[in-house]
């Protein structure tokens, strides 16, 4: 009986297959050599290493780090463009498409100039494929009722498969070595050469160029398609270009780092640098000198540990720079937003209660007929004011008679303070303007504004409620444009 | 060519790995959340590295756990940095499958001086080799049949899969269209998706372990869309998805026994063709589909309405 023919091609992809990839990350960016393998857990370097690799001083070193460093720098910019067009993944669609282009420029290598690993043909490749694979997801999207995700998805899977398939049939193709042709993608960031320097610049100057040139466009594109598209910009060329450009760093990329790492790369800068700044200018340069200094970092430090994969290293550099920036950057950081919560969330409470003790006050002096003083209320009216639980109640008065607001005479009965009474004076007042604003102009019903106002009133700038007064010709304290407290009452 | 029995094996792999996939995969396409197959995929590696390290040998068990372990942490971890940073989630999930990645690679070198994890089959795939590795042989008459022990495996994953979406249809259904109608329904709509997201990691890395992650991420993904080209009924839908996972499997199969020769080269990949052979029926679907193709609707006349992402809200913090 035959033995069959296509297991045999096949054991030699399959064994390449994962341990390459490992195998290929794990050579390392070490000048030194590899007596270290040997033994388990981790020689820590000397003085003079440390030194030798700071000021790269090595050949080798020096070549590694500032090649990660420039496409750190490149990747980081285009990544930003990327992630505010919500397409982070992208990147891994596209990197993995690439693979069926490799291959086919390979056999056409062979069979037109009888060699096929030159880069120049597989780059061409890889480029072709990947863009091929770019565009069938614009045009998936675009075209049907498949979204963005899915169609990365699909072509992610479907290229690669269609790439592992032809580099299946390449292994047995006669008279030619394909062996290590997977390497490509995986990358060699350990052995990259002079070569690889020089691609990786001349296209991360061209990128910087492009973001530059096209600053205005690819804003507008990334923010608002909709508005760009209306004001009569070629969003669909736009697209396309800024998609060549990320089709060129990561192809350059990936046979210098990998596919991980250049993954990595276009995502972990981009959203690092976004906690940080709201600016698209200040992003951009953020991104590019986090992806740089990861980079920078990572190479140097596997550089110095020989048993640490500088790939591994590079991406963990810039995950740790992310989670820093996650909580403590300065613009969308945890922290910084979790605190400005609070603020607001105080900020409303006060206004809350001083308007609640006020309205209470009013409808006093409406029923006995007095002039505005300051009457005492008791807790059980505020209770039933609004619908407070008598613990927020009680937290609420706390904090406001530490504000100076509110005067708590007995345990009984609680008024406002001077201080107090003029700001829940221009509280209320802020939130009735509003109020008869929506009833008289934005035609809400009665029943509705007092919700809507509660919305916005705590925002109001001095400004808006000097433009309110006018408009309304208001001066004084109006009155509710609707039945408060008794309604409120009787609801409870 | 002739067809052995081996091929039939192939082909009943790939189909189990097709329905076995499309049961969660066509949520996952509803939810937008396509990419998770591919991030999973990539993240477990730290799992395997663990689970190496702990046991100090490659039984199939630990590797199992640890590797599925890490992966609904990895659908955990990006729901934290998308929900607590307000990161895209593709952009998390990037983040988080790459680090893990990264991890994995560290932890392997500092673990083994020579990678000795079972190297072959992750990224490629040896559906092929899979079928020879025989758990259990019984016979019908003087017909011996031998079953491979993935195809047990995956028979297992398939059926658990079938069982999981049949209990949950419903409360998949409401929180994968509409988290917060789920919410006032009284349906844990978080619940549901750590569910639906353990269910893809335990199904990714089974499926890997015997057939390679590159046709799991297909058959997540590619029919599940193929299929709500065709339909608009989810219980059709994921019908169909499975059916059209199998039908890529034995074309695929088809495509690498008789494609090679044809051009001129020996042998080629099977699980690369079967990726390949969903690509095709996706496509078919997409052009040709009756109510969304393209070419139909150009025929017809018809405008391609752009639903709203319905399914993309991301939960909600609580």
């Amino acid at each position: 009986m035959m033995k069959r023919n296509h297991f045999r091609g096949l054991n030699r992809a399959m064994l390449i297959g994962f341990v390459g990839l490992l195998q290929q990350q794990m050579a390392v960016a070490a000048p030194r050599e590899f007596s270290s393998l040997q033994t388990r857990g981790v020689e820590w370097p000397t003085f003079e290493a440390i030194w030798e690799v700071i000021t790269l001083q090595q050949y080798n070193t020096r070549l590694v780090v500032t090649s990660t460093l420039i496409l750190g720098l490149a990747s980081g910019l285009v990544g930003c463009f990327l992630l505010l067009r919500k397409r982070s993944l992208m990147g891994d669609a596209l990197s993995h498409a690439c693979l069926p282009g490799i291959g086919i420029a390979f056999i056409l290598g062979v069979t037109l100039f009888g060699e096929g690993k030159s880069l120049a043909v597989l780059l061409i490749g890889a480029t072709v494929s990947g863009l091929v694979g770019v565009g069938s997801v614009l045009l998936i999207r675009n075209t049907s009722r498949i979204k963005d995700d899915a169609a990365m998805g699909i072509v992610l899977s479907v290229f690669f498969g269609a790439g592992v398939a032809i580099l299946g049939m390449v292994q047995s193709m006669p008279g030619a070595s394909a062996a290590g042709l997977e390497y490509f993608i995986f990358g060699k960031t350990a052995s990259m050469v002079f070569r690889d320097f020089l691609l990786l610049s001349g296209v991360a100057v061209v990128a910087l160029i492009c973001s530059i040139l096209l600053m205005k466009e690819l804003t507008i594109l990334c923010f608002d398609e909709g508005f760009a598209r209306s004001q009569g910009w070629p969003v669909s060329v736009l697209d396309i270009l800024m998609l060549i450009l990320v089709a060129a760093v990561t192809v350059v990329g990936l046979q210098a780092v990998g596919l991980i790492l250049i993954i990595a790369f276009l995502i972990t800068p981009a959203a690092a640098a976004r906690f940080w700044t709201n600016d698209l200018r200040v992003m951009l340069l953020l991104s590019a000198v986090i992806g740089g200094v990861s980079g920078w970092l990572g190479a140097g430090i596997s550089a110095l540990l020989p048993r640490l994969p500088a790939g591994a290293v590079i991406v963990l550099m810039a995950a740790l720079i992310f989670f820093v920036s996650m909580i403590f950057g300065s613009a969308r950081g945890v922290l910084r937003r979790s605190l400005s919560m609070r603020r607001l969330r105080a900020k409303i409470g006060r206004q809350h209660l001083l308007r609640a003790v006020f309205e209470i006050q009013e409808r006093t002096w409406r029923d006995e007929s007095l002039r505005p003083i300051n009457v005492p209320i008791s807790y059980q009216e505020l209770l039933h004011h609004r619908t407070w639980s008598a613990r927020q109640v009680k937290r609420l008065v706390r904090r406001g008679v530490h504000e100076d607001h509110i005067e708590a005479t007995d345990g009984q009965t609680l008024r406002l303070s001077e201080s107090g009474f003029g700001e829940a004076y221009r509280i209320t007042r802020n939130h009735r303007l509003w109020e008869i604003f929506l009833f008289t102009h934005a035609d809400i019903a009665a029943s509705h504004v007092d919700r809507d106002a509660d919305s916005v009133e705590h925002i109001l700038s001095a400004e808006m409620v000097r433009e309110l007064e006018s408009k309304l010709n208001m001066a004084s304290m109006p009155e509710s444009p609707h039945e408060i407290a008794r309604l409120k009452k009787e609801m409870v | 060519m002739n067809w052995y029995w081996i091929d039939t094996w192939i082909v009943v792999i790939g189909a189990l790995t097709a329905i076995a996939c499309a049961l969660p995969g066509s949520f996952l396409v509803l939810r937008q959340m396509s990419m998770m197959g591919d991030a999973i995929s990539h993240a477990v590696l730290p799992g395997l590295a663990i689970a190496f390290l702990v046991t100090g040998a490659r039984a199939s068990l630990p590797m199992f756990v640890g590797a599925a372990f890490v992966g609904v942490l990895t659908a955990v971890f990006t729901q934290w940095i998308s929900t607590w940073g307000k990161v895209d989630r593709g952009a998390s999930m990037g983040i988080v499958f790459t680090t893990l990645f990264a991890i994995g690679l560290l932890l392997i070198v500092q673990a083994a001086d020579h990678v000795d994890l079972d190297p072959g089959c992750v990224l490629y795939g040896a559906i092929e080799v899979a079928a020879w590795d025989v758990a259990w042989t019984f016979s019908i008459g003087d017909l011996l049949i031998e079953v491979p022990r993935s195809a047990v495996v995956l028979g297992i994953v398939s059926l658990l899969n079938l069982v999981f979406v049949v209990a949950f249809f419903k409360e998949l259904r409401i929180s994968s269209f509409d988290p917060d109608l789920a919410t006032t329904q009284g349906i844990n709509a978080q619940l549901m998706h750590y569910l639906l997201m353990t269910q893809v990691a335990v199904t990714t890395v089974a499926a890997f372990e015997a057939v390679g992650s590159i046709i799991v991420i297909a058959m997540l993904v590619t029919p599940a869309a193929t299929a709500h080209l065709l339909t608009d009924r989810l219980g059709l839908m994921i019908f169909l998805a499975s059916l059209i996972g199998a039908a890529s499997a034995f074309f695929g199969h088809l495509m690498a026994l008789y494609i090679p020769p044809m051009i001129g080269f020996e042998s080629t990949t099977t699980t690369g063709m079967m990726a390949v052979a969903t690509g095709i029926f996706f496509v078919l679907a997409w052009l040709f589909a009756p109510r969304y193709g393209w070419i139909t609707r150009l025929v017809l006349g018809k405008k391609l309405i752009k639903e709203k992402p319905v399914g993309a809200k991301p939960l909600k913090e609580s």
